[in-house]
């Protein structure tokens, strides 16, 4: 189907469907149970888990295909909510040209550092791509390109927004947030079905169907001789050198398309909320999308979308913890244990949510450097010997070939 | 001619700084073949050490002065350090004083220990692993200890000043016959400037004069040939971690007082020290040592208000800039050689 | 007509002198054997050959071109394939998949790469690389990572990957090391078939006589960095000088 195999379409429908209904299983808790807590279904969530799905799967596609692991992709990400943020200033809120633009110009910083950081592999490049990404961040933050030409470029640290006396040429009666000819991003349906509420929003819908295009395109990407190539620079180099190859042009290209993803994600978190600030472009930004690619699974199809899914869910439950939550849900216990337990946990919680990010992080490179998707390859293929089938491990997700 | 000498001092204690950790981050790399992402973290744990200590000796019992009244007119309450009261106000008061220097042989077990818990618990097992895991792995580590940094110290930087004795600064001007207070330098600067050099020069003579030393020189020309000597290696890894770890230590230690210790400073200094290796030539010690003292010096020159004038903002970026450029002249950096560390 | 001509070649590594003037001459559609104990310098000739080492002095010149100073990816291109002494294979990928790289390589250095067609609706190209795996007799191990090769079976992939390439010079650093004896019959076997069917010129390192002298026109005996001597097969065994440098050798 649409030149995918069997199980390739089987993987691209199954994620289709994930993302349509999303709405309606990220908020499966009945509102008024004492799990609604762990509930996920709003706007903001759900746009998080898919934009940041697209960063991951384009990120994948150069460190799960080719082993170059860059250290610097949100300043691509980065650049991309700028561009956008731009376009609102001087076109109007409609997000086509946004989005068009902050793919645009993700693709001219990724092929100019791309460039020069391709010189040099393994450490060399992880180095120069986060030396890259921390000079553009501070750039940003103080707006030193802005100050030497003279503007306002990006607004320092208060980040750059729409202001009322921009030119915004094409405005005319259009609405004043950000629209798809007309659909306003934030406009959104709720259905209330007995207990259940369910919240169907715009700007959600438009990110997952780019989203899916995405992933789509990875797939493609993955299963073509340009895929297979990349697998092989990542391999063995030597080999392909003397096979005739020159690996330059075919990594500066996957660098490129998945700066071009980075930027989609830029471009439209600030579709969402037509905002960009510095801080997107930091090295912890760039740390982050690197975790949700191992977590989920470095070099398979669905890793990244399961990774930053996993990520951004447990973000927003681990952040929401307070003590106050936690004696609740401890309160049965004795109040010695109680208080032990609870000053213990909410190390971890709220502000602490980082240090769980971080530990949960060691362990999977130290245990399962294959991430969640080897994982649940393990865990199946435990489950046929136990069951006494002793067929080998099916990989269906998991490997890159066929 | 003046704010040249003074923009020159003024690079020595940073450069000093990146010197120090790129020195550590070399001889890790250049050694074990790890690239340590931590080890900023081990740079900013030195620092506070200096914190803890510093808090430590000032941990204090309150005592009712009846001869004072507060506000209210109840009698006040003060505190007074336990130190204060073991060993007198005046010895008690000037152990505070110094907690900084103090904190030099306070951190240098802590750091150790920590070399050693971190090589034998954790990277000892990724030295057959992707050189990708390596990074991943210590990226982790950095999160988890800053994290725990935070838990503990707030997220807000802590004063911690140097002893009363190097508050204010040595007017250099004078000496060379400037107006007074035009040239002028803190005695804290001086003094880490010094004791970085010190330390360099202490590591240097150790690779060069003791017979541990050449191995690890040797092994950091080739690895493989020192791996067939049949020499314990692994011994010499932890012990070289261990000491990589001290020298970040203590660069933090000293480096408390000029910047109030916060707990991503560790990580705002490995990017740039990263740098600084990468200039200096992958896998160089003194590379590592003469690109820290190099850019720090550029970054402050950057600084200067006739620069500025130029381009704003220069000196934020003047180090990645500089990079770039020895990175498309000369690959290998400045004293990088080849073969060695080639990837 | 030689196709590939070494003259007065010389590399060292430090005081090591790995390669003394050197002369070697390939004639085209012939295979040319080099042999030598332990050390000689072998490898580093070949080494010379393809680009990985540059000779400090002298002139390598392929088919009417130098070939000094050139990428290896630009030397392969003028139609020299390598086998090398250790495997180099993409260990990553399956045995068919190796072979895949080097069918869809043309011998200018593009790829067949448009990122949006799939690898699987290249009927010519996959037939291509079937029938290479059939004619190292590897069709069975189709689907195995490469990595978990024997070694012998390391190198015959690594003999299709090169052949796959239709190359006109095919360099090989001891073809049958590691192999068993069945395999290494069969590998002669293939050579000798490749080299009356296609013409292609080898030029092959074997530590193994009888590979030698069932396959070679003409033999080169390299000892400690320099040719000792270079005749017809029936005049090098017994010969004198080969004899104190097999015997008086390292090995
Ligand atoms: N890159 C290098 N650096 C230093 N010395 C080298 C290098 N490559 C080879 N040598 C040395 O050059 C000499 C020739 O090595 P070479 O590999 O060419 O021998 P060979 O004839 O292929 O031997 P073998 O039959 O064992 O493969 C050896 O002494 C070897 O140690
Ligand atoms: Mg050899």
């Amino acid at each position: 189907m649409f030149g995918l195999n069997k199980k390739d379409s089987i993987l691209m429908i199954a994620v289709a469907a994930l993302a349509l209904l999303a709405p309606f299983i990220l908020n499966i808790f009945p509102n008024d149970s004492a799990l609604a807590f762990f509930n996920a279904g709003y706007p903001d969530l759900m746009q998080r888990f898919v934009i940041f799905g697209i960063f991951a799967i384009g990120f994948n596609l150069l460190f799960g295909l080719t082993g170059y692991l860059s250290f610097g992709h949100a300043a691509f990400l980065g650049v991309g909510s700028y561009a956008a943020v731009w376009m609102f200033k001087l076109l109007n809120y409609n997000v086509v040209p946004a989005i068009v633009l902050s793919i645009v110009v993700a693709a001219a910083f990724s092929l100019v550092i791309g460039y020069i950081s391709l010189r040099r592999s393994g450490i060399y490049f992880s180095i120069l791509t986060l030396a890259f990404a921390q000079m553009m961040f501070v750039t940003a933050y103080s707006d030193l390109l802005g100050r030497w030409l003279g503007i306002t470029l990006t607004n320092g640290e208060t980040g750059l927004q729409v202001y009322n006396d921009d030119p915004q040429i094409l405005l005319g009666n259009g609405p004043n947030v950000p629209h798809l000819f007309g659909l306003e991003m934030r406009a959104k349906e709720v259905w209330d079905i007995g207990p259940w509420e369910f919240t169907l929003p715009v700007g959600y819908y438009l990110c997952a169907v780019l989203m899916l295009a995405s992933f789509y395109l990875a797939i493609r990407i993955f299963r073509s001789p340009f895929g297979l190539m990349l697998r092989a620079i990542k391999s063995n180099q030597t080999r392909l050198n003397y096979t005739g190859l020159n690996s330059k042009p075919y990594t500066l290209a996957v660098f490129v398309i998945s700066g071009m993803y980075a930027g989609l994600a830029g471009g439209l978190l600030a579709c969402m909320d037509p905002l960009a600030g510095a801080e997107r472009m930091q090295w912890t930004a760039s740390g982050e999308v690197v975790i949700m690619t191992i977590l989920g699974g470095a070099g398979t199809l669905i890793g990244p979308i399961l990774g930053s899914g996993a990520i951004k869910y447990l973000e927003n439950v681990f952040s929401k913890l307070n003590e106050g939550l936690l004696h609740d849900w401890f309160g049965f216990m004795p109040d010695g244990l109680e208080g032990a337990l609870v000053w213990v946990v909410s190390k971890f919680t709220g502000e602490g949510w980082h240090l769980t990010l971080g530990g949960l992080f060691m362990l999977v490179i130290i245990f399962l450097p294959g991430g969640l998707v080897e994982g649940g390859n393990k865990i199946r293929s435990w489950i046929q010997n136990r069951t006494g089938r002793g067929s080998p491990p099916a990989d269906t997700a998991s490997t890159p070939a066929e | 001619m003046d704010a040249i000498i003074l923009q020159l001092l003024n690079g020595l204690d940073k450069g000093s700084a990146y010197a120090l950790i790129a020195l550590g981050l070399t001889l890790i790399f250049g050694t074990l073949g790890v690239v340590n992402f931590a080890h900023g973290a081990l740079f900013m744990i030195g620092a506070f050490c200096a914190v803890t200590l510093q808090r430590i000796l000032s941990f204090s019992y309150v005592v009712e002065d009846p001869t004072q009244k507060d506000f209210l007119g109840r009698p006040l309450k003060v505190q007074t350090p336990y130190i204060e009261s073991w060993f007198g106000p005046d010895f008690g008061s000037a152990i505070i004083d110094w907690s900084v220097p103090l904190a030099i042989l306070f951190s240098i077990p802590i750091m150790i220990a920590i070399g050693f818990i971190m090589e034998r618990g954790l990277i000892k097992h990724f030295y057959k692993r992707p050189h990708a895991d390596q990074i991943l792995v210590t990226f982790g580590l950095a999160i988890v200890l800053q994290e725990i940094v935070r838990t503990y110290y707030g997220a807000n930087p802590i004063q911690t000043p140097a002893p009363q004795a190097f508050v204010g600064s040595f007017d250099f001007g004078s000496l060379l016959g400037f107006d007074p207070n035009v040239v002028i330098y803190p005695y804290w600067r001086m003094v880490y400037f010094g004791f970085s050099a010190l330390i360099i020069g202490a590591v240097f003579a150790f690779l060069r004069f003791t017979t541990f030393g050449m191995v690890v020189r040797a092994g950091m020309a080739d690895r493989e040939t020192v791996g067939l000597l049949g020499l314990n290696i692994d011994k010499r890894f932890t012990l070289m971690f261990g000491l990589a770890a001290a020298v970040a230590g203590l660069a933090g230690v000293m480096y408390a007082p000029i910047n109030a210790p916060n707990y991503h400073m560790g990580m705002d200094f490995l990017v740039l020290s990263f740098v600084v290796v990468v200039v200096g030539g992958m896998g160089s010690l003194p590379g590592a040592v003469l690109a820290g003292f190099m850019l720090g010096i550029l970054e402050s020159f950057a600084s200067m208000n006739e620069v500025k004038d130029y381009f704003d903002g220069i000196d934020q970026i003047i180090i990645y800039l500089v990079a770039i450029v020895v990175l498309l002249t000369r690959p290998r950096g400045l004293m990088g050689r080849k073969g060695v560390m080639e990837d | 007509m030689s196709i590939l001509e070494v003259q007065n070649v010389n590399k060292s590594f430090g005081g090591l002198k790995a390669l003394q003037n050197v002369n070697l001459k390939v004639e085209e559609g012939t295979i040319h054997a080099i042999i030598g104990p332990n050390g000689a310098g072998k490898s580093t000739l070949l080494n010379c050959l393809v680009g990985k080492l540059t000779p400090d002095t002298g002139s390598v010149t392929f088919d009417g071109v130098s070939l000094l100073g050139k990428k290896p990816y630009e030397i392969n291109q003028t139609g020299v394939s390598r086998v090398f002494q250790t495997p180099e294979i993409f260990g990553d990928l399956t045995v068919y998949e190796n072979v895949l790289i080097p069918c869809f390589g043309k011998r200018d250095g593009s790829f067949e790469m448009n990122a949006l067609m799939s690898v699987n609706s290249q009927k010519d190209i996959r037939a291509k690389a079937e029938q290479m795996l059939e004619d190292v007799n590897m069709a069975d191990k189709r689907e195995m990572r490469a990595s978990s090769l024997s070694r012998g079976d390391k190198r015959r992939l690594e003999m299709a990957m090169c052949l796959a390439q239709d190359p006109k010079l095919l360099l090989l650093d001891e073809p049958t090391a590691g192999m068993a004896r069945a395999d290494t019959n069969n590998t002669i076997a293939l050579l000798a078939e490749i080299q009356e069917r296609r013409h292609i010129t080898m030029a092959v390192i074997e530590h193994d006589m009888h590979v030698v002298f069932s396959l070679a026109q003409r033999i080169s005996v390299l000892a400690q960095g320099t040719v000792i001597v270079e005749d017809l097969p029936e005049n090098i065994k017994g010969h004198p000088k080969v004899k104190e440098a097999y015997l008086g050798g390292a090995h």
